[in-house]
């Protein structure tokens, strides 16, 4: 049985993790918007994931959903749709981890509703099993919730469609396992680790199919209404501790050894 | 006055986990801590929830619900999420407080919003300021330390596993009432857990020591050569005989993706990071590993850490390690492991 699907991806943006962050009242991150900025990485192996899945199953399309400051948006776009196929459907709205999660799957859900066209047995909805933001792991399963799917899936390292067009899982457990499940079929939720395959390289041709529709889609992106969710933040702070390191130069291997092997035994 | 529900599941074998423990001793502080006193109410959902909440009487619960039967013996989005949304309906809860296990992790978020209710995950202090409960989790993966309160309720709390001391059951008198969901439709059947054999398994959360293999172990050594045969069985002899538990830089476990001659042993999930995981143990030993932010965040929770590299001016030079040992770590290693033969 081959079935084509819908694969509705969630995504928002993050600070590239090799920028130095400071927190400023609001709160914020200071010069957020000059931070250079990354599709969020684990949201971006579920659409790596959905566009190989799409492509091994003719018929099948990629929807990006985005809820992001739209300047920000389009610099990311201008890599990420060199990548892979997609539909982009685009919220301006901002990128900060300091948003509620609850307010972001309201948001989110009103955006993947308006999708014309969405066929409960063919959908797939993916994201990110926690952003590299907020850290919360919570939004996919408020939207999925919201949508009214509850076959749910978090920390997905693979998916295999089988013959009969059931959906087999596997899901990072405690201490290094997967748990494996298998689904009748659409619609699940799945909220991506990892996963399996490498950052699909560019590809100018693709960049161009996608870029006539990133432009018209990021005119069109709605603001999001506000998503702070009454959280009182009573403190926002770097951490202190910058450790005193002892730098150990010019000692033998074995000197070394000895000194770790009683540290190891302490 | 707050209700409480300490929202519990059992393992495959009926028994609590530690972070159920944990998660019991918060309710507890959490209930005296409350403007008023917090009412208790303990739920367990699971293969043997019964017998299982049967050894929270000691814990001062008014009331000790049980969600189990066959379908809640496994952990699945569809019937975790009917439990707990059932036991949080019969405890007229205000505050969850739940273990963050993979089960609870997935399931709750879906059930706040079933409640309407607010969720905080990675939740690793519980306090009191002014009267109201506040909690302080990491933002942008363990970079930003954020303390935090809301008005909402009911509201949703997930805790990260050994942040809390665990609560040692007590006798008490023990009346578990039987709380049945609607039952969900269910399309999705869990067929196991896979996870590498015993003696091969390298990921070792209760371990008190963590090992970090960066990409230096693959990389030309001081013979213009690699050597990453030697650098396989090094790695892992010393695993077994500390028994530690493995973690990896990003860059280590990417080579096999692009395949690259890597070390087997080596998959995502060992990869501490940004992107990895945040384990927590009392020591850390990273060797060959640069030291770079996004997997020093990844060390949040690693109290004393060491690390062995040729470069003086790698990432963990400055302040991200206790001590660094500017050296061969193939050297240091062959000595080590013959020390720890003894
Ligand atoms: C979006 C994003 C997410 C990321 N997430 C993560 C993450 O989750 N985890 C992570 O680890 N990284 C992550 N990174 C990558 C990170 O920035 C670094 O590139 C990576 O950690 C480097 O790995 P490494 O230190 O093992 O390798 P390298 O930078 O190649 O360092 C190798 C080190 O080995 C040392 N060495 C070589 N030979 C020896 C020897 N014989 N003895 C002693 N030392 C030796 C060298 O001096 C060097 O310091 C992320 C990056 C991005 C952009």
């Amino acid at each position: 049985m081959s079935v084509s699907y819908q694969i509705v991806v969630c995504a928002g943006l993050a600070p590239d993790p090799l920028q130095t962050l400071e927190p400023v009242p609001g709160p914020a991150l200071k010069n957020e918007l000059a931070l250079p900025a990354v599709l969020d990485p684990w949201a971006a192996h579920a659409l790596y994931e959905a566009a190989h899945l799409a492509k091994s199953r003719p018929g099948s399309k990629v929807y990006l959903v985005a809820l992001a400051p739209k300047a920000k948006l389009q610099q990311v776009m201008m890599t990420v749709a060199q990548k892979l196929p997609f539909e982009l459907i685009a919220l301006d709205g901002p990128m900060s981890g300091f948003a509620d999660a609850a307010e972001v799957a309201a948001a989110l859900s009103a955006a993947v509703s308006g999708i014309a066209g969405l066929d409960r047995e063919r959908w797939l909805l993916f994201g990110g099993w926690e952003s590299a933001t907020r850290g919360a792991g919570a939004t996919m399963q408020m939207l999925a919730e919201r949508l009214g799917i509850i076959d749910q899936f978090l920390a997905v390292d693979e998916l295999r469609v089988e013959e009969d067009g059931s959906l087999r899982v596997w899901e990072r457990v405690e201490g290094g396992g997967h748990q494996v499940s298998l689904c009748e079929g659409p619609p699940a939720m799945l909220a991506w680790a990892t996963g399996r395959l490498p950052e699909p390289v560019n590809n100018p041709q693709i960049g161009m199919a996608n870029m006539r529709g990133v432009m018209p889609a990021l005119q069109r992106a709605r603001p999001a209404p506000p998503l702070g969710g009454g959280i009182e933040y009573r403190k926002v702070a770097l951490p202190a501790q910058q450790r005193q390191t002892r730098v150990v130069k010019d000692a033998a291997p074995e000197e070394i050894a000895r000194e770790l092997a009683a540290w190891i035994r302490e | 006055m707050e209700t409480i529900l300490v929202l519990l599941h059992t393992e495959a074998d009926g028994s609590l986990g530690r972070n159920a423990w944990e998660a019991c001793q918060a309710a507890r502080a959490a209930a005296e801590a409350s403007s008023g006193g917090g009412r208790l109410v303990a739920g367990v959902v699971g293969a043997g929830a019964r017998a299982a909440a049967e050894r929270l009487g000691g814990l001062g619960a008014q009331r000790l619900l049980a969600v189990e039967g066959e379908a809640y013996a496994v952990s699945r989005y569809a019937t975790d999420a009917a439990a707990a949304e059932a036991l949080a309906r019969a405890a007229q809860a205000t505050l969850v407080l739940a273990p963050g296990t993979s089960r609870w992790s997935r399931a709750l978020p879906g059930v706040a919003q079933r409640l309407n209710a607010k969720v905080d995950t990675h939740v690793t202090a519980l306090s009191c300021d002014g009267g109201a409960l506040t909690i302080s989790r990491w933002y942008y993966r363990q970079r930003i330390d954020v303390t935090l309160a809301r008005q909402a309720r009911p509201w949703v709390l997930l805790l990260d596993g050994g942040a809390f001391p665990a609560w040692a059951p007590t006798d008490g008198q023990a009346q578990v009432e039987s709380v049945a969901p609607s039952p969900p439709a269910v399309r999705t059947r869990v067929e196991g857990i896979e996870s590498p054999a015993a003696d091969r398994q390298t990921i070792r959360p209760d371990a008190p020591l963590l090992f970090v293999a960066g990409a230096g172990w693959t990389k030309k050594q001081r013979d213009g050569q690699p050597h990453v045969e030697e650098a396989a069985s090094l790695i892992l002899d010393f695993v077994t005989r500390a028994q530690c538990s493995l973690g990896s830089s990003k860059s280590l476990v990417d080579l096999s993706g692009e395949g690259q001659a890597v070390l087997p042993f080596l998959t995502h999930l060992h990869q501490v990071g940004q992107t990895g995981s945040t384990p927590r143990h009392p020591k850390g030993l990273a060797t060959c590993c640069h030291g770079e932010e996004p997997h020093v965040v990844g060390w949040r929770f690693i109290a004393d850490r060491r690390a062995v590299n040729l470069d003086a001016n790698c990432g963990w030079a400055r302040g991200k390690a206790d001590v660094l040992y500017v050296a061969d770590a193939f050297a240091v290693m062959r000595h080590l492991n013959a020390l720890l033969d003894g």
